[in-house]
C-alpha cells in the first residue's frame, strides 16, 4: 500500500501499453459477440423463437358452431342439436382397477366383454368407448378421475316429434349433417360453420387477448317450416288408424293452404323414429307423397271434364252418351261401375263415368291434354326444394294412341306424385291459378300462374261438390259445419306390366270451403285389404277427418249449416273403377 | 437542459406504467368478456333443451291422451257451437 502511494506521489508508474489495448479489444470482442448473437437470434433464428414463444401462451380454440334447430309455423320445435359427450379412450395409457372397471360399465351401460375388446387394442390410440351420452353419465365419468379416458363434445339431434314428422324432417348422421328430408335439403343454411381463432390465455387458462380470428364461426339459422304441427298430427294419427283398420301397406296425406301455396301438412305411414334408428327398413324411410309415383285413376278427371269446359264445345249439363256403360277402342274396354244411358258432363264427374271421361277426351285434340297435364306439373318435379322429388311419367303425345289418350283422360298410363295431385287441385279451389308450393313459411300470398278461366274452375268446383253429396262416389269426405268438394279415385296398381285385379289405390283429392276455398287435401292409401277398397270408403273418411280439424285450427268461417249429414246410401255409391 | 431530460424522464415512465395498466386492464375486461360470451352459449344451449322438453311434454298426441283419458274432455257437439261473426270484417 505504501509503495503504491508512494509510486502514485512519485507521478507515473509505466504499465505497458498493450494492456490497455488488450482489455479494450476483449470489451470489443465481447460486444461484437453479443451483437452477433442478438442478430442471430433476432434475424435469423426468429421463427422459431416466435413460435416456442407462442407455444406457452398462444392458442388457437375452435370454434364449434351450432346447427339450427326446425321449427313448426307456430314456433314449436321439430329438431333441436343439444351438445352431449362422447367418451374416448387411449388404450395403452388406461389402467383401471377392478372397482373402477364395474363403476365405468354401469355408466357406459356397455357389456364388459366389449369394454375389454375395445381397450385390449394397444396399437390403436384411440377409440370410442362411446358416442353421444348424456351429460349427467359423462359427469359421473369425470368424476371416477380415470387415467387416459377422456370427454369430448359433440351434438346430437332430437326429433321431439318423432315418427310424425319423421319423413318430412329427415334426420342427420352422426357428424350433424344431414341426411334426408328437410335436413339434407336446408344442409346449408342449417350447418352453420365451425370456425377457430388465436387467443392469448394467462397462467390460469384464461383467455385474455384475441389475437386473430382465422375463421369467425357462423351459426347454423333456424328453419320455420310451414307445417302446422296440430294438423301434421291430426293427419298423421287419422292416417295411420286408417291404414291400420284397412290393413293397408302404406298411406300418405298431403294438406296445403291454398292461399300461399304452404304445405301445412306432409305425413306418411309406415313412419319411423328419427330418435332411434337402430333397425330401418327402405320401405318405412321412403316418403309416399313427394318420391312415390302412382296412376291417379279417377282424381285426374276433373282435369279432363275442366279442358272439355275450356274448349267451350260442352257445358256442365252437355249430354253424353254412355251407354252401355262400357266402350271399346283397339282391343281394350273401358268399362262403368254404374252404368247409364246418358250423362251430363257434371254427372260423369259425379259418378266416376270412365266411358264419359273417355268421350269427353276423344272429342279434344290430344296436344291441348297433353299442355294442360304439363302446365299442371305432371311429368315433371316440383320445385320443393325436397331430396328425390318425383317427376312422374307424361309421355309425348305424339306417341299418344287413342285409346292411351282416353284411359288418359280417366288417370291410366300417367303416373303422378301426391304432392303434384294436390298442387294441381290447387287450379280448382284458386278460380282456375296452379300455386307454387312451399315447405318454408311464407307469409305473402303466392304467385300463381293462370291455367284455366274462373269460370270454368268455379264450375268444375261445383261439380266436385256433387260428386261429395248423396248419389257421388265420395258422401264420405263432407265435414259437418264447411262445403266440401272432392274426387275419389280408385286405382288397380300396376304389377309385372299389366294391371293386378285385387290390388287398389284408393285416394281422395279435395278442398273446402266451397264458397272461398282456403285448404286442400290429398289422401292417398295403397293396398287397402280388409274388404273395402274404394276411395270413396277408404280415403275419404280421411279426408273428412283432417279436413274438419284443419277449419277448425285455422279458423276458416263456416258456409254451411251444423246439421248432421245425411248418411250415404251405402257403400254401392262410392263404387268406382278406376 | 438537464432539468428537462428529468422531467421527460418522468414523464416516460409515467406513460410507461399507464400502458401496462391499461393492458392489464384491457386483459381482465375481455376475459369477462370471453365469461359472458360462454355464459350465453350455455343459456342458448340450455334455452335448446328446454324448448326440446317443451316440445316433448307439449306433444299433441300426448296432450290429447291426457284430455280424453285424465280430464275426460271431448269437443263440444257442434250443434251446441255458436259461431260469432267478428265485429270488423277485414
Amino acid at each position: 500500500m505504501i509503495s503504491a502511494v508512494g509510486a502514485a506521489a512519485q507521478g507515473l508508474v509505466r504499465l505497458p501499453v498493450w494492456r490497455a489495448r488488450f482489455v479494450l479489444a476483449l470489451l470489443l470482442a465481447a460486444f461484437a459477440a453479443l451483437a452477433l448473437r442478438a442478430l442471430y437470434l433476432q434475424a435469423l433464428k426468429t421463427d422459431f423463437l416466435q413460435e416456442k414463444g407462442d407455444a406457452r401462451y398462444s392458442r388457437l380454440l375452435e370454434m364449434p358452431a351450432t346447427r339450427g334447430r326446425i321449427l313448426e309455423r307456430n314456433g314449436e320445435a321439430l329438431a333441436v342439436s343439444t351438445p352431449v359427450k362422447s367418451i374416448w379412450a387411449i388404450p395403452s395409457d388406461v389402467e383401471l382397477k377392478p372397482g373402477q372397471k364395474g363403476k365405468l360399465v354401469a355408466l357406459l351401460g356397455v357389456p364388459a366383454g366389449e369394454l375389454d375388446r375395445k381397450l385390449a387394442e394397444p396399437a390403436r390410440d384411440f377409440t370410442y368407448l362411446k358416442r353421444q351420452v348424456s351429460p349427467d353419465t359423462a359427469e359421473a365419468i369425470a368424476q371416477l378421475g380415470l387415467r387416459g379416458i377422456y370427454e369430448s363434445r359433440e351434438y346430437r339431434r332430437y326429433y321431439p316429434a318423432g315418427e310424425v314428422t319423421a319423413h318430412l324432417i329427415g334426420f342427420t348422421g352422426v357428424d350433424d349433417a344431414g341426411q334426408e328430408g328437410i335436413e339434407l335439403a336446408h344442409q346449408d343454411s342449417l350447418g352453420g360453420r365451425a370456425g377457430s381463432r388465436r387467443v392469448l390465455k394467462d397462467r390460469l387458462g384464461r383467455v385474455v387477448e384475441d389475437v386473430e380470428a382465422i375463421r369467425a364461426a357462423q351459426d347454423g339459422k333456424d328453419l320455420t317450416l310451414s307445417i302446422d304441427g296440430k294438423i301434421q298430427s291430426l293427419a298423421y294419427s287419422a292416417l295411420k288408424s286408417a291404414v291400420l283398420q284397412h290393413r293397408a301397406k302404406a298411406g300418405a296425406l298431403i294438406a296445403l293452404d291454398v292461399r300461399t301455396g304452404e304445405v301445412l301438412a306432409l305425413a306418411n305411414v309406415p313412419s319411423f323414429n328419427p330418435n332411434n334408428r337402430a333397425r330401418l327398413s327402405g320401405a318405412q324411410l321412403r316418403n309416399r307423397a313427394i318420391t312415390d309415383l302412382f296412376e291417379p285413376g279417377s282424381t285426374l278427371k276433373p282435369f279432363t271434364v275442366a279442358l272439355a269446359l275450356e274448349t267451350g264445345k260442352v257445358g256442365p249439363q252437355t249430354m253424353i252418351a254412355t251407354a252401355p256403360g262400357r266402350m271399346t277402342l283397339a282391343n281394350y274396354t273401358i268399362r262403368d261401375v254404374h252404368p247409364a244411358a246418358a250423362l251430363s258432363v257434371s254427372q260423369v264427374l259425379q259418378k266416376s263415368s270412365n266411358v264419359g271421361a273417355a268421350k269427353l277426351a276423344l272429342a279434344m285434340p290430344r296436344e291441348a291434354m297433353w299442355d294442360l297435364f304439363r302446365r299442371l306439373g305432371f311429368g315433371a318435379a316440383p320445385q320443393l326444394g325436397f331430396p328425390g322429388a318425383a317427376a312422374g311419367r307424361l309421355r309425348p303425345y305424339r306417341s299418344w294412341r287413342p285409346v292411351e289418350q282416353a284411359t288418359m283422360a280417366y288417370g291410366h298410363g300417367i303416373s303422378v306424385s301426391l304432392i303434384q295431385l294436390a298442387r294441381a287441385y290447387t287450379v280448382f279451389a284458386t278460380d282456375g291459378e296452379l300455386v307454387p308450393l312451399t315447405l318454408v313459411k311464407n307469409e305473402l300470398a303466392a304467385t300463381s300462374e293462370r291455367l284455366i278461366s274462373a269460370q270454368t274452375a268455379r264450375a268444375v268446383r261445383a261439380m266436385l261438390e256433387t260428386a261429395v253429396q248423396p248419389g257421388g262416389t265420395g258422401p264420405r269426405a263432407r265435414v259437418m259445419g264447411w262445403r266440401v268438394a272432392g274426387k275419389t279415385g280408385t286405382a288397380h296398381k300396376q304389377e309385372n306390366g299389366g294391371y293386378a285385379a285385387d290390388k287398389y289405390l284408393a285416394s281422395f283429392v279435395g278442398l273446402a270451403p266451397v264458397s272461398a276455398p282456403r285448404v286442400v287435401i290429398a289422401v292417398m292409401i295403397d293396398e287397402p285389404a280388409a274388404g273395402q277398397h274404394y276411395g270413396g270408403s277408404v280415403a275419404a273418411p280421411v279426408f273428412a277427418q283432417v279436413m274438419q280439424g284443419a277449419l277448425r285450427l285455422l279458423g276458416v268461417p263456416h258456409d254451411a249449416p251444423f246439421e248432421p249429414l245425411e248418411a250415404p246410401a251405402g257403400l254401392d255409391e262410392t263404387r268406382e273403377s278406376t | 437542459m438537464a432539468k428537462l431530460n428529468l422531467l421527460l424522464l418522468a414523464v416516460l415512465v409515467a406513460c410507461a406504467l399507464g400502458l401496462v395498466t391499461s393492458q392489464h386492464k384491457g386483459r381482465k375486461l375481455f376475459s369477462d368478456l370471453e365469461r359472458e360470451h360462454e355464459h350465453a352459449r350455455e343459456l342458448d344451449i340450455e334455452y335448446g333443451r328446454l324448448q326440446l322438453e317443451a316440445s316433448t311434454w307439449g306433444l299433441h298426441s300426448r296432450v290429447e291422451r291426457i284430455a280424453v283419458g285424465a280430464l275426460g274432455l271431448r269437443s263440444p257437439d257442434p250443434r251446441r257451437v255458436r259461431l260469432v261473426a267478428r265485429d270488423t270484417p277485414r
